[in-house]
């Protein structure tokens, strides 16, 4: 059977061999743990500690304000050193909560888990979801909850779930799939029932087969497909897994909601699993420490706050040579100026490697390789001098806000030109201007 | 290294490919070729391509230098190419000096006024040679035979010369094919063997460096158009694949309408470039004045670059049709 795709896109180089077959490991917590409280898409959690105060692992240490937000937990049990702006792997600060750590690990006697998960009602499902803070841990870190509370007068018939991992060098849902496919199976079943959803897709690149082998041997008792597809970059966009699974388009602007369709990670879902059946918050997550820069390469299972450091020092630290550090995969991941930044709910994967100077820039020759290797349909080239010369409506017309910044247009470039970037300026005066008038009226 | 590391816009890594790789991948592409006309025509191709490439190197640097931009630009290998490709255009008799003056025009009205690489509308080469044709119409159509060609040089002329002012098809004096794909014919220095071209055009197309839709486009409408005639009356009309391997076909399919900057950029709008530039070169060479078409014909399908990219761009996904 020939696999399926979307149109389009790249092959980077995948370059996962390095952490593919290494288990996740447990990364011992450090001393103090720095916990943000903006770890999500939307509105920063309220702190609800005070310095000095006791607490222990997994108790709530923000409450999410607004409809976009989310809890924030403890990831150690220990006392509150300051609640202060700190450095966040955007490049800003934002409020954060510093916890020194006792080492004990001590929890509530109470966990809230629910004895038979599958008994609940799709509201109790999201109150738990919601308790636990969880998010989506591929990278957007959009809160959970509201996306398993899909709008009324959207039918939702399929639950997709994202196993493609198509960013190279990260392994860490590779090995989640490996390592806990029945959590994996039970949360996407939860998260089936809270959306109301007919059947389960999971969709998996074929170049992660054992993966699929896995899952497939235990998902008998649930209605779920499991589905191989044509390897290539951004397979795990949104947008593009949707159409490659199902051949459905989401409107532009619009959202999965608007095609029957709620798509969500294999390490989002265990996290529903656990914060269900356990009652456990989101305070750790499975995370790849890898790239050339990096000594020894491990999959870890992190505490949210753990400074970089920690981790890449549990990974022999960093070659002589690194100069580059990174949050996520090398194709969409944030760079880092500093190994002091904690891990946060989003922290797919921590990068290293060694970059040669920037590459000069030349003229676009207008070869046309972004425009047809955009997933989205767009014309970079096109988009990027609009923006540069502050034509707005001309790229809002052209699509600039359909951009998903996934990069495959600045890595095709033979001209190096930095196309997401000026991407990204396009969107946001755009919409910064949009914002300014809708204030107005 | 403790830091700070270093903080650049998203992705982190980039494909191997760089502008002036495709440049020097032209360059290599053109090697057959040039070695044809060297040893069709010796000497004098040499000398022609030499002042060409020259000379467009040297108007290049004058031109950037005038505009207060920085000179490296000037070995970035398009401005090479540009004078090769010219050069590739001229007649082997044609006079030095003149190709001076054919070069300047290529770079400088051609290029640089319309701001330098990546900013022109027609392909810089052929703008250097439609001056050319207009100012010294005598030597761009006096024809050298090859030196492998035993002819009467008064009277010598193109096969597509031919077949348009000596009614040749109907006398039976047409060159023989054979002699249109090695080359020994009369022409243009570059354009003359097809297999050298051949040659040049499928390495570039391997390697990914021009879009296979623009020779197939432009073979697929000239083919079909002149077929369609010779279909219907042999006696009168040569066959399709005589006007494919003849004239400077190959050469402006292959390396002139695959320019990069001056072709589309979206693959729709592509496609109709290159169906226009193979049915527009059809009617000239049949219905007009000329012999030859390809050159006219790639400069106006140029024109409709822009406008096509702005009209045929790809669908986005998730974009209603428009009602």
């Amino acid at each position: 059977m020939r696999r399926r795709t979307f149109p389009r896109g790249v092959h980077p180089p995948e370059t996962k061999e390095a952490t593919c077959d290494k288990s996740i490991l447990p990364l011992p917590p450090p001393q103090r743990v720095v916990i943000p409280l903006l770890q999500h898409f939307g509105s920063p959690a309220k702190p609800l500690v005070k310095k000095g105060q006791e607490v222990f692992l997994g108790q709530m240490i923000g409450e999410g304000t607004g409809l976009f937000s989310a809890r924030v937990h403890a990831s150690v049990s220990g006392t509150i050193l300051a609640v202060e702006e700190h450095g966040h792997s955007g490049g800003y600060p934002v409020p954060a909560v510093v916890i020194a750590n006792d080492g004990r690990d001590r929890t509530a006697s109470e966990t809230g888990g629910a004895a038979d998960p599958f008994s609940l009602s799709p509201d109790e499902i999201r109150q738990k979801v919601k308790d636990a803070g969880v998010v989506g841990l591929g990278g957007a870190a959009f809160p959970t909850a509201v996306k398993l509370a899909p709008p009324k007068d959207k039918l939702i018939d399929i639950l997709v779930i994202n196993g493609c991992e198509c960013e190279p060098m990260l392994t860490a849902d590779y090995r989640l799939m490996l390592e806990h496919p029945e959590e994996i199976l039970k949360g996407a079943e939860l998260a089936r029932l809270a959306v109301g959803a007919q059947k389960t897709i999971i969709g998996i690149e074929e170049n992660k087969g054992e993966a699929a082998d896995i899952l497939r041997r235990q998902a008998d008792h649930f209605p779920v497909e499991i589905h191989l597809l044509k390897t290539k970059y951004p397979q795990g966009a949104e947008k593009n897994l949707i159409y490659a699974l199902l051949r459905r388009e989401v409107p532009r602007g619009g959202l999965p909601f608007d095609v029957g369709i709620v798509v969500q990670n294999v390490g989002t879902v265990k996290a529903i699993w656990e914060a269900v059946s356990a009652g456990k918050p989101l305070y750790e997550r499975a995370v790849t420490v890898g790239g050339p820069g990096i000594s020894e390469p491990k999959n870890l299972l992190a505490r949210v706050g753990t400074p970089f450091r920690s981790a890449v020092d549990f990974c022999g630290g960093l070659k002589d040579d690194a100069n580059t550090l990174i949050m996520g995969g090398p194709m969409m991941g944030l760079a880092q100026w500093s190994l002091d930044t904690p891990i946060v709910k989003g922290t797919s994967g921590i990068l290293a490697w060694h970059s040669p100077a920037p590459a000069s820039e030349y003229p676009c020759i207008r070869c046309g390789r972004c425009v047809e290797h955009c997933p989205m349909g767009l014309s970079p080239t096109q988009l990027h001098k609009f923006v540069r010369y502050e034509k707005w409506a001309e790229a809002e017309n052209w699509g600039v806000l359909d951009c998903v910044e996934c990069g495959c247009c600045q890595y095709i470039c033979p001209s190096k030109i930095p196309l997401v970037h000026w991407m990204r300026l396009g969107k946001n005066k755009i919409n910064r201007a949009k914002r300014k008038k809708s204030a107005r009226s | 290294m403790t830091g700070p590391y270093l903080v650049q816009s998203s992705p982190h890594i980039r494909a191997k490919d760089t502008t002036p790789r495709i440049m020097v991948r032209v360059i290599i592409s053109l090697l057959p070729a040039f070695l044809a006309a060297v040893y069709y025509f010796r000497l004098r191709a040499l000398a022609l391509i030499a002042v060409c490439v020259t000379a467009s190197l040297a108007t290049e640097a004058v031109f950037l230098w005038t505009r207060k931009k920085p000179l490296a630009p000037v070995l970035d290998g398009s401005a090479i190419i540009t004078g090769l490709l010219l050069a590739m255009t001229l007649p082997p008799s044609f006079p030095l000096g003149s190709a001076i003056i054919g070069a300047v025009v290529s770079i400088g009205i051609g290029k640089q006024a319309f701001g330098g690489l990546g900013h022109n509308i027609f392909n810089p080469a052929l703008v250097g040679r439609a001056f050319l044709s207009a100012a010294f119409p005598l030597a761009m159509t006096t024809w050298l035979p090859p030196v492998t060609l035993t002819v009467d040089v008064a009277t010598f002329a193109t096969p597509l010369g031919n077949l348009k002012f000596q009614e040749a098809v109907a006398q039976g004096t047409l060159a023989p094919l054979q002699n249109l794909f090695w080359g020994n014919i009369g022409g243009c220095l570059g354009e003359t063997s097809a297999i050298a071209l051949l040659i040049g055009g499928i390495y570039l197309l391997f390697k990914h460096t021009i879009d296979w839709r623009i020779p197939l486009g432009s073979v697929l409408s000239l083919g079909v158009f002149s077929g369609a005639f010779w279909l219907a009356d042999p006696g009168r009309y040569a066959s399709p694949l005589f006007h494919l391997l003849g004239g400077g076909f190959l050469l402006g399919a292959l390396f002139m309408a695959t320019d990069m900057v001056t072709s589309p950029v979206t693959a729709k709008a592509t496609w109709v470039y290159a169906l226009g530039i193979g049915l527009v070169i059809g009617i000239i060479r049949l219905f007009s004045g000329y012999p030859e078409g390809v050159m006219y014909s790639i400069l106006f399908m140029n024109t409709f670059v822009p406008l096509l990219n702005h009209y045929l761009r790809p669908r986005i996904l998730g974009e209603r049709p428009k009602k």
